[in-house]
This record gives structure tokens, C-alpha cells and sequence, in this order.
């Protein structure tokens, strides 16, 4: 549009348009519009919570399981969701189940800790040393990838059919994701803060405990997470091929053992049980982390 | 306006200071002078380039000289430590894991400078100076960048070090915010005469900080000319402006015009 302007008077050279010298607006009261703020609708409110939301999910996810297992209708390859949950609640009661399940998580912790310590020494001697940066990478590089289920065969020749090869293996599975990702969050810590920390004439232990280790917070989270997961896994699996020798096996034994029963609700319901505590762990210990921590502290959006 | 010439509370002296990427050697500065003076305002000036931020890290004691000598107040500088604190750019010098007040609070405690109550209140105290006395338990991530800059500054400055390093603590702010945090600098100087290092590349922001000025030409930086600024109470006169043509001439003489990158 200016092209054909300038075209029309084509000999005439541009020129800056005239305008009002200067105008002062009044600047209107909030008050006069309709909307500043305004409170959100009963079901707008509900929708923004995400349990809320996630609880919808489940509930869909149950009910296409009832209604598809009532189709098949054979209850010894699908059993339906209600008879899952009956086996379940049998389970909890009679205590079966629970201390299936405490089996479990007493060797899972055992093996996430001592795997977190030695994942914790690993990055210390990495920090320090170039040398020891490069042994991290390698043995991440060699052992991430290798299954932990695949080296059990061996741990169970060294360590016997008890509970030290299944926390060997646990150890395996947990160390070298963490690892890898406190070392990542450690090396990713910004600059500045580097030299903040310099300035106030922090040192050693002390520079690493109070602004390494907080700032490199969001990798080493993840890395946690990440090493429950196959923490959990490891052990389940784990538990599915020792069986007997342990004596009083954890939730895997159980699937296994009714399995050979054919009672597969009881299967089912063992099932239930991992997934059921790997949600809670993930919904109310890693989230109430999260929400204490990065997302007040804004690292995290 | 030196007010004891005698003993400079800063002496640098001849440095050279060096630094290899990945497949070069630079030199960032060659040979720079300079001294700074007790409640100096001293601003060290030039474009990109010019080594003016390495300068300013070695004073902190990050980067040592590969000739020269830093010192302060007589002592050569061999690390980092409370006595210089540095005020950065960025905005992420704050620990995002703590509130205002925690802020500055850490670094007194930290240091070893002050403990529990007593650095409590004098945490408090600065952050009262730097008007952000409602945002004391805020955490930074809720600050805006102008704010949290007075946070760096109000934590510098709560240290009582012996001179307070300034990295370009303006350059990533809005220009209206940037006139505002210079003149709040300014109205805390006269408050408690602090002694500062300041590096910019503007050649306004410079005149209007400064009571001392380096000029430093780029690849390797070198000192060009060091200069008096024009007293604050005619920073808007013809003075001004012709000391800032000068400046300007200086800085952007023929030979080193393609070098520069005027931010």
C-alpha cells in the first residue's frame, strides 16, 4: 500500500508523515472492565487437580478390563477386574500378600541403597579426577546396557541362591543410572554458581554438599527414579526365577507359585501389587520430592 | 577525587593473563596498569573482546596472571574468597534452592563471616537497602531479572568485602530498568562509599558509574587511556557529552573498527 502511494506521486520524495504533536490518554480504573479476575467454574477447579485426572484414567483402564474380561469369560486366562480385586483384598486380609510384598521391598531397599552409596563414590572420584571421569564413562558405557536379570545366572553360582545375589544384581541395576545421572547434572551446573560458591570460599565436602549436589538436584532425581524403576523390575524378575531356594519369596515368588496353582486371580493380583506400589511411590514419595523441592525452588516448571 | 592516593587498596600490575580453548592460546589482556583507590568508583570500559571480564576474574582470583601482580591492600590475590565478592550478569548467580534473605544470609555464614542472628540481621539490613524487604522469603525464580540483580548486589554488599566486583551486573536488563538499578547503585554509594570495579561496555553507563575510567582496546586487551568522569551533578551538560565523543573516538579509532561489536 505505501508502494502505490509512493507511485502516485512518484516525483514527490518520501517524507515523514505529520502527526498530532502529543496525546495524553486517561488511563481507564480497573474496576470499569468486565473481567480483571474471576473465579474458575466447580469443574474447571476439579479438572486443574491431576490426581483427579489421573484417578479418571484409572477408572476408564478398569472398567475396559471388566468389560473385556466378561467377554472372554475364562477366568484362567483373564480374570476380571473384580475378581482381581477380590483376590487382592483376600490377599491384604489374611496378610498373605503383605508380607509377600514387605519381603520385597526389605531386599529392594537394601539394594537401592548400597547401590546409591557406591553410584555416590563413583561420582565423587569423577568429579575430582579426569581419570576418573573417563573410568565412569566406560563402565556406565559397558554395564547401563547389560540387563541385570542376565548376570544373576552368575551371581547365583558366586553369592548363592539367597538374598545377597539378589541384591547384587539389585545393585547392578541401580548404580549406573544413577550414576550417569548425577555425574550429567554435576558437569551441567552452570558456571556461576560454580564461581559463587569459589567466592564465598567454599571448599571440598563442603562446596560439593551445599552447591553441587542442590544444584545438580533435577539429574540426580531423575537418576533416583530411574534406578527405583529398575530397581523394581530387577527384583520382580528376579523373584521369578529363584522361587523356592530363597525360603519366603517376595511378590514374585508369589505370581510364580500360583501360577503353578492355576489360581490366577492370585496372579493377577500379585501383579496388581507391583504396579499398585510402584504408583504410590512414583505418585507420593517422588512427587512430594519434586514439589518440595524443584518445583518451589523453580527448577522445574 | 582519589582520596588516598598514597596506598592503592587495589594494585594491578603489568598482567598479562592467558587462556587456551580448545586449540588456541589467547591472550585476553596485555600488560594492563591500574590502581584502585578506597571508595573508587572504577570503571573498566571497552567492546567485546577486550578482555575487561577476564580482567575482572582475575581480580577475583579465578584466573592467574601468566605475568604481573595482582594485589590487595598489599597482598598478592592467589583464589577466590569473601573479600572481593563478584556480582555476575546473569541471573542465575542466585542458588535457586534458597529465599532472598537465605541468599545473603549463606554467604555471611558460608564465609565464616557471621553466624545464625547476627547474619540474620544484617542480611536484612542490605535487603531493606535494596528496597526488597517484601520479597525476603521469596524464592528468585519468583523475582523479575531487575530484582534479582539487587539480590547479587544487596548479597555483595552485606559481605563487606574490600571491593565489590561488578561483571556487567546491568547489561542483561531492560533499559529502563537499567537506569534505575544505576541510579539505586549510585544513591547506595554515597550510604556507605563502598570501593567498586565495575566493567561495562557502555560507554554512557560508564561515565554515569564511574569516578575513574580505563579504557581498553580489544585482541589482546591493552590499556587505552585512564580518565576522571565528569562530576554526577553535570553528567547532563556539554562536558558529558564531549567526554563521551572522546570515549567514543578513542574506542572506535580506524584501526581497531572491525574488531569491535557494539552491543
Amino acid at each position: 500500500m505505501l508502494n502505490a502511494v509512493m507511485q502516485k506521486n512518484a516525483p514527490a520524495p518520501a517524507e515523514t508523515p505529520v502527526r498530532n504533536k502529543e496525546v495524553i490518554h486517561e488511563i481507564v480504573s480497573a474496576s470499569q472492565f468486565g473481567v480483571v479476575q474471576k473465579k474458575l467454574s466447580p469443574w474447571e477447579t476439579v479438572y486443574q487437580i491431576s490426581a483427579v485426572r489421573k484417578a479418571a484414567i484409572l477408572i476408564v483402564l478398569a472398567v475396559i478390563w471388566e468389560v473385556y474380561a466378561r467377554s472372554v469369560n475364562n477366568a484362567l486366562m483373564f480374570p476380571t477386574f473384580s475378581s482381581t480385586m477380590q483376590a487382592f483384598a483376600h490377599g491384604i486380609l489374611s496378610g498373605s500378600l503383605l508380607v509377600k510384598a514387605w519381603t520385597s521391598i526389605q531386599v529392594l531397599l537394601t539394594g537401592y541403597v548400597a547401590g546409591i552409596a557406591i553410584a555416590g563414590v563413583f561420582t565423587v572420584i569423577a568429579i575430582n579426577s579426569r581419570i576418573g571421569t573417563d573410568l565412569l564413562e566406560t563402565l556406565t558405557a559397558m554395564f547401563n546396557p547389560l540387563p541385570s536379570i542376565a548376570i544373576l545366572p552368575m551371581a547365583m553360582i558366586w553369592f548363592g541362591l539367597g538374598t545377597q545375589s539378589l541384591v547384587f544384581v539389585l545393585i547392578h541395576s541401580v548404580l549406573w543410572a544413577v550414576a550417569l545421572n548425577t555425574h550429567t547434572g554435576f558437569t551441567s551446573v552452570s558456571n556461576t554458581l560454580r564461581m559463587v560458591g569459589r567466592n564465598y570460599g567454599l571448599g571440598g565436602f563442603r562446596y560439593v554438599g551445599k552447591i553441587l549436589i542442590p544444584a545438580a538436584f533435577p539429574s540426580i532425581l531423575i537418576g533416583l527414579k530411574v534406578g527405583w524403576a529398575f530397581a523394581w523390575r530387577t527384583l520382580i524378575a528376579a523373584e521369578l526365577i529363584f522361587g523356592v531356594s530363597s525360603g519366603q519369596g517376595g511378590l514374585g515368588w508369589f505370581i510364580y507359585e500360583n501360577k503353578n496353582l492355576m489360581d490366577i486371580p492370585n496372579v493377577f493380583a500379585g501383579l496388581f501389587s507391583v504396579i499398585f506400589i510402584g504408583l504410590i511411590v512414583e505418585n507420593l514419595i517422588f512427587r512430594t520430592i519434586e514439589t518440595r523441592t524443584l518445583r518451589k525452588w523453580g527448577m522445574l516448571n | 577525587m582519589i582520596e588516598n592516593a598514597s596506598t592503592p587498596l587495589l594494585d594491578v600490575q603489568g598482567v598479562t593473563l592467558q587462556y587456551k580453548t580448545r586449540d588456541h592460546l589467547i591472550t585476553a589482556t596485555y600488560r594492563v596498569n591500574f590502581q584502585v583507590h578506597k571508595s573508587d568508583r572504577f570503571v573498566l570500559l571497552g567492546a567485546s573482546g577486550c578482555g575487561k571480564s577476564t580482567l575482572l576474574k582475575a581480580v577475583g582470583g579465578y584466573i592467574a596472571p601468566t605475568e604481573g601482580e595482582i594485589s590487595l591492600k598489599g597482598v598478592p590475590v592467589k583464589g577466590p574468597g569473601p573479600d572481593r565478592m563478584m556480582v555476575f550478569q546473569e541471573f542465575d548467580q542466585l542458588l535457586p534452592w534458597k529465599t532472598v534473605k537465605q541468599n545473603v544470609m549463606f554467604a555471611l555464614e558460608s564465609s565464616g563471616k557471621l553466624t545464625g542472628r547476627a547474619a540474620e540481621d544484617k542480611a536484612v539490613q542490605y535487603i531493606e537497602k535494596v528496597n526488597l524487604a517484601n520479597f525476603a522469603d521469596n524464592y528468585p525464580h519468583t523475582l523479575s531479572g531487575g530484582m534479582k540483580q539487587r539480590v547479587a548486589i544487596a548479597r555483595g554488599m552485606a559481605m563487606e568485602p574490600d571491593i565489590l566486583l561488578m561483571d556487567e551486573p546491568f547489561a542483561a536488563l531492560d533499559a529502563l530498568t537499567r537506569r534505575k538499578m544505576q541510579d539505586e547503585l549510585l544513591d547506595l554509594w554515597d550510604e556507605t562509599k563502598f570501593t567498586v570495579l565495575f566493567v561495562t561496555h557502555s560507554i554512557e553507563e560508564a561515565i554515569k558509574i564511574g569516578n575513574q575510567i580505563l579504557l581498553l582496546t580489544p585482541h589482546p586487551g591493552q590499556v587505552r587511556a585512564e580518565m576522571a568522569s565528569v562530576p554526577r551533578d553535570r553528567l547532563q551538560t556539554d562536558e558529558a557529552r564531549e567526554l563521551e565523543s572522546r570515549i567514543h573516538n578513542m574506542l572506535f579509532a580506524p584501526e581497531n573498527i572491525d574488531e569491535v561489536s557494539h552491543a
